[in-house]
């Protein structure tokens, strides 16, 4: 049986559909989930970001999100996410410029986190940061 | 033309352009609420999801977090008004305005301090004009509020609920908005947002009991980040909620405002025609009347 993954960020569900594997870090680590998983709620770690493959995902799809959670109770994924974007809809060179900014602001908790997202969204993209 | 005509035609024609200007308030806010009226839809998965997690890691045993536990004798209650930034909304803003009224004096009556927090200039209006204390405002975004405005509204409560009373923090955190039912209903609805009373949770979850979860990292640590998420998605939910109501308020004041106008234009059109009428009569009955007594004088 496959798993019944939802992907919602607060203003709308991004994504939805069957899916064979999903992969996320938690703020414990990388972590993979199978059909059957025990029940999990986790909390997902910065700058990291979310594969689902398998089922309706095909070759996979890839999420980057920003103050994202992931739970997980009978075979039902349910990711949800402050701001949540597929791979296909970040937007590259948005992202590398808002990763340089936020690079060179300096070093303070804020600037840091957007580091993270801007380099999550560029992992979803498919390029390296 | 006569002076009583004249007045009735002047009437009529600023009765018209004002049922022109309602007329176009009432067709923005029909077209803006599909939108809005979406909006709550699309946020609808984000807040039930949120819920259910939110209420998964509250139900497990022997979890002592500040959030969601009752402050011993607690004193000070923020109380957040979500009110329209502007007019012709009928009685949106009042109604919440009593609502919050009435709360206010409640909470008062079991000795809390109450302090107002209020999004949208028609309730800032209201409480400046009383010369009354506001803890904090924010304004311009009842039609249309984004994500980040309901973060900056969620942060400003949840760094009050984390200071200690003594400091200025606050214990409870109250919502006042009204709920879109349909084009036709919106409620004034009071909802307590902290300490947490998950009230989503009628039914039972599916398979029966409440399953037991695994917490990555921790119980306490998913509570910690899923609790700021949560008050936010509360006070998204309220925020747009607000927002399909207002601009539905609008549009039936607006509608029925231009159906008065037209009223109106209707009866001082009788009235001007009358008044017309009256005038071509006694116009004829003067010139008969001279013509009568012309020829009375010339047969003398």
């Amino acid at each position: 049986m496959p798993l019944k993954v939802e992907l919602v960020s607060a203003e709308r569900q991004v994504w939805s559909g069957e899916a064979g594997f999903v992969v996320a870090r938690t703020l414990d680590g990388e972590l993979g989930i199978l059909p059957g998983h025990v029940p999990l709620l986790g909390v997902l770690a910065e700058g990291f970001t979310v594969r689902i493959t398998g089922g309706d995902a095909g070759e996979g799809v890839e999420v980057a999100t920003h103050g994202g959670f992931l739970s997980v109770s009978d075979d039902d994924v349910t990711i949800l996410a402050e701001i949540a974007e597929l791979s296909s809809d970040v937007d590259v060179a948005r992202a590398r410029a808002a990763l340089e900014r936020a690079t060179g602001a300096g070093d303070d908790a804020e600037s840091e986190s957007a580091a993270a997202r801007a380099r999550a969204r560029l992992a979803a993209a498919g390029q390296s940061a | 033309m006569g002076a009583q005509v004249r007045v009735y035609r002047r009437r009529i024609r600023s009765v018209r352009a004002t049922a022109k200007i309602t007329r176009a308030f009432e067709l923005i806010a029909a077209s803006r609420m599909i939108k809005a009226q979406q909006r709550v839809a699309a946020s609808t998965p984000y807040a039930e999801a949120i819920t259910r997690a939110v209420s998964a890691v509250a139900s497990q045993s022997g979890i002592d977090h500040p959030l969601t536990t009752k402050h011993e004798n607690a004193t000070r209650a923020a109380v957040l008004l979500i009110t329209s930034d502007r007019g012709l909304a009928g009685a949106y803003s009042s109604n919440v305005l009593k609502e919050g009224e009435s709360l206010t004096a409640h909470l008062r009556a079991s000795g809390f301090e109450v302090l107002p927090y209020i999004v949208g200039r028609k309730g800032l209006a209201y409480y400046r004009f009383r010369d009354r204390f506001i803890a904090d405002e924010w304004s311009g975004f009842s039609e249309s509020p984004s994500y980040a405005n309901a973060k900056d509204v969620a942060d400003t409560l949840i760094a009050a609920f984390n200071t200690p009373t003594d400091d200025g923090g606050i214990d409870e955190i109250h919502v006042v908005y009204t709920q879109f039912i349909s084009m036709l209903t919106q409620t004034p609805v009071i909802r307590r947002i902290l300490p947490l009373e998950v009230e989503e949770t009628t039914e039972a979850p599916a398979g029966g009991a409440i399953l037991s979860y695994e917490f990555e990292p921790g119980a306490e640590g998913v509570l910690d980040a899923l609790l700021p998420r949560y008050v936010e998605a509360r006070v998204y939910n309220a925020l747009l909620q607000g927002a399909a109501s207002e601009l539905a308020a609008r549009r039936r004041a607006c509608k029925s405002a231009t159906d008065n106008a037209e009223e109106l234009i209707k009866t001082y059109t009788r009235l001007a025609n009358a008044a017309r009428q009256a005038d071509i009569t006694q116009e004829i009955s003067e010139i008969v009347g001279g013509a009568d007594a012309l020829a009375a004088s010339g047969s003398e």
